[in-house]
């Protein structure tokens, strides 16, 4: 079990720097799938099939189509994909890059000195999952669904219709009807 | 079971279906030509079912061709996603109690993460063709299996409430007595409706809608990649229909006098026909009544289903 976590991880980790690193923003979410359905193996070999198939539901397969679907409706053509190489120069990266890895090697160090903790080998029982969400956190779920509810409202007035003008043959047709 | 059995079951079960997808090629043509008073395929073989054989060879020998505007990779991969998920999504489908590639306990969830994967297919051969009339097709398939999966999802947890259990076997075992037909006809209703726009068939073909958009998302694909979204289109209607058939109609159950797998198999081609029998009958919505009708009628119906299934759940159960 503990390999498919370690494939599935590095699988993940080189899908994500694909995303940073690809100039056409639709190659990019490519990997961005790629990298959630990596996570979603993460989720699968700890023991927990029933995260792992929503993070596919809700990331892969809608959030990302969402994402696609609004790149798609800019039409970013070559230009965009130019611009972005010109923003990918390696004097730009470089520095904060080695920064990065002088933390991670740190954070790699004190890992292994500390003891390690054992994988979890039990797969989570799917009913415990509703138990908890409804029993011991329902707050938490409830404020969740405040937060949505808001969001929709938002939606719902940016998206409202505009007063229709019309011209004033057309108005008395209106009327007429 | 050993290893060697669950080989055999896989390739099996790959097998067989494949060999379906092909057949419908020729069960679809035939019964098009019955229900609408012409002869349809009758020159090679028998019936003309070697029409499977011709239109197969034929999509191979032709012509490969990868459109030098387009996207190479993407486009390529795209035909490749459609088949793989449908095939993905048969993992967890019981033909028999022992004929399971997968019982997995998030079975039906399997199911619907596996077909939300399958608008990548839409969405990606239209943006990589670069077409002006494959990206229309890709943006409406994006917008209509978006919605419709939403409410296609919430049309099955009823069952799922019934039965208490995601896994497919269960869900069958505890049609017994009753087929959830009998319970959950308005479940059933709605699934079948997204069912139908999820693989995108007529009515509900507008993605594609050659009278408008050419061919929609695969107006550039040629030769076998083609194929594939052809073969993908018939492995879905397969799909949808066998999952009908295992949550609302008894799965593999039956009177003694056939083996279970003949009852599944009766069953789902009952639905396949029904598939048919829709794209000869019904004209095709317009791409806004479509969405309207998705957003505003059939999701707050699948919530009221819901509700009341649950609710009634709750007093059953005191």
């Amino acid at each position: 079990m503990n390999y498919l976590f370690y494939i599935s991880s590095i699988v993940a980790i080189a899908a994500t720097v694909m995303v940073i690193t690809r100039h056409q923003p639709v190659h990019a979410l490519l990997y961005l799938v790629v990298s959630f359905l990596g996570v979603a193996m993460i989720f699968l070999s700890l023991g927990a099939p029933f995260v792992a198939t929503l993070e596919i539901i809700l990331y892969a397969g809608a959030i990302i189509v969402l994402f696609i679907f609004v790149v798609m409706m800019l039409n970013l053509g070559r230009e965009s994909a130019i611009q972005e190489k010109q923003w990918m120069q390696p004097k730009t990266w470089i520095g904060p890059s080695i920064l990065t890895a002088i933390l991670l090697g740190e954070l790699l160090v004190l890992l292994t000195m500390g003891g390690s903790v054992p994988m979890p080998q039990q797969t989570v029982d799917l009913k415990k999952i509703p138990l908890s969400l409804y029993g011991e956190y329902v707050i938490a779920v409830e404020l969740t669904g405040f937060l949505l509810m808001a969001g929709i409202v938002g939606a719902a007035h940016i998206g409202r219709h505009k007063k229709k003008y019309l011209h004033r043959f057309l108005k008395q047709e209106e009327e007429a009807v | 079971m050993t290893v060697m059995q669950h080989v055999w079951i896989v390739l099996g079960v790959l097998f067989v279906l494949l060999n379906i997808a092909a057949g419908l090629i020729w069960v679809e043509r035939r019964m098009l030509a019955m229900w609408q008073d012409r002869l349809g395929p009758n020159r090679a073989g028998p019936l003309g079912i070697l029409i499977v054989l011709a239109d197969t060879l034929k999509l191979f020998f032709k012509e490969d061709w990868i459109p030098p505007f387009a996207d190479k990779w993407v486009f390529i991969v795209a035909p490749a996603v459609v088949v793989g998920s449908v095939l993905m999504s048969f993992v967890i489908i019981p033909f028999t109690p022992q004929i399971i590639v997968s019982d997995l306990n998030v079975g039906i969830l399997f199911f619907l993460a596996m077909s939300s994967l399958g608008v990548y297919s839409i969405v990606l051969g239209g943006w990589a063709s670069n077409n002006k009339y494959s990206l229309l097709g890709a943006m409406r398939g994006a917008s209509q299996m978006i919605a419709y999966e939403v409410f296609m999802g919430l049309s099955l947890m009823g069952v799922v409430m019934l039965t208490g259990s995601f896994k497919l076997g269960d869900i069958v075992n505890a049609q017994k007595d009753m087929w959830f037909v009998v319970k959950q006809p308005l479940g059933l209703i709605l699934f079948f409706i997204a069912g139908i726009a999820e693989t995108h068939r007529l009515p509900f073909d507008i993605p594609e809608a050659e009278s408008e958009l050419v061919a929609g998302y695969h107006s550039e694909y040629s030769g076998m990649k083609f194929g594939m979204f052809f073969i993908g289109e018939y492995l879905g209607i397969t799909l949808i229909s066998a999952v009908t058939v295992t949550m609302f109609f008894g799965g593999w159950l039956g009177w003694s006098f056939l083996p279970p797998w003949a009852w599944f198999f009766l069953k789902t081609f009952a639905f396949i026909l029904f598939f048919i029998l829709l794209r000869a009958s019904l004209p095709r919505p317009r791409y806004d009544q479509l969405m309207e009708t998705g957003w505003k009628i059939l999701l707050p119906l699948a919530l009221a289903n819901l509700m009341i299934t649950g609710a009634v759940a709750l007093l059953i159960r005191g």
